[in-house]
């Protein structure tokens, strides 16, 4: 298969409704078919990337060990809006992923250099 | 000419989704462009579902779907993680987990998402309808 950059954006909850799972599905699979796999949290799909989730209370599974896991399917490549991690009022400390936070112009750059783009 | 790759979201009645995708698909086509897969992911592999039973004087997604496929050579495949989980099942998946009944429009294929990535990697372009 012919390798090409793909940026899967994550711009929802992780609870609440499933796309956060979708994305995190169509992220293993680009890695394992040997696509260049990078991650973008927007929105308020930075809420993914905080620490201690307890999705148990509302009956759900918790995605944190499973995003958590993406650096060993290749994935290593993870970004946040800065912006939005303030507007939700995340600092770097409670994130449990170490994804690279980026201002406005940079994300500008990071979809330019992307071949596709998957929005979830 | 351009290649597309389609991925379909969106359910089929709560949702426009389909139907815009369809619409799109069908144009795309009469403009003398290539569709090379439709990939229903998440709420849209109802679209798959053979059980809808639409309102009177309403032809059925799955039908819609499967004429258009056929007559175009258009490769239609429901992601098969989505699909379980909504019971949109295969003869082969329903004998497996012992359920009564296919679901699927057999004009669709059940396949995994190394469909959508082979085929977005493959077209010049792709679209996602109701995300």
């Amino acid at each position: 298969m012919t390798q090409k950059r793909i940026l899967i954006v994550c711009r929802r909850p992780p609870y609440g409704e499933s796309f956060a799972r979708e994305a995190l599905d169509v992220a293993m699979a680009s890695a394992a078919f040997d696509q260049e796999t990078a991650l973008l949290f927007l929105d308020a799909g930075v809420t993914l990337l905080a620490k201690n989730q307890q999705p148990e209370t509302i009956g759900d599974k918790s995605l944190e060990k499973q995003f958590a896991a993406l650096p060993l399917y290749d994935v290593n490549e993870l970004y946040v809006d800065a912006d939005a991690l303030q507007q939700y009022r995340l600092s770097q400390t409670d994130l449990s992923l170490p994804a690279q936070p980026l201002a406005t112009g940079e994300i500008t750059q990071l979809l330019e250099r992307s071949d596709i783009v998957l929005n979830f | 000419m351009t290649s597309f790759a389609l991925m379909v979201l969106g359910a089929p009645v709560s949702t426009q989704a389909p139907q815009t995708a369809l619409a799109f698909a069908r144009a795309a086509v009469q403009g003398g462009h290539r569709i090379l897969r439709v990939f229903f992911f998440h709420d849209g592999v109802h679209c798959g579902n053979q059980m809808l039973v639409p309102p009177a004087g309403q032809q059925p997604i799955a039908e819609q779907w499967a004429a258009f496929a056929q007559q175009h050579n258009i490769d239609l495949v429901v992601c098969v993680a989505s699909a379980l989980k909504r019971g949109v099942l295969d003869a082969g998946e329903a004998k497996r987990y012992d359920k009564p009944a296919a679901t699927l429009h057999p004009a669709f294929a059940l396949s995994g998402l190394g469909q959508w990535i082979d085929a977005c990697v493959n077209a010049e372009r792709h679209l996602s309808f109701g995300s």
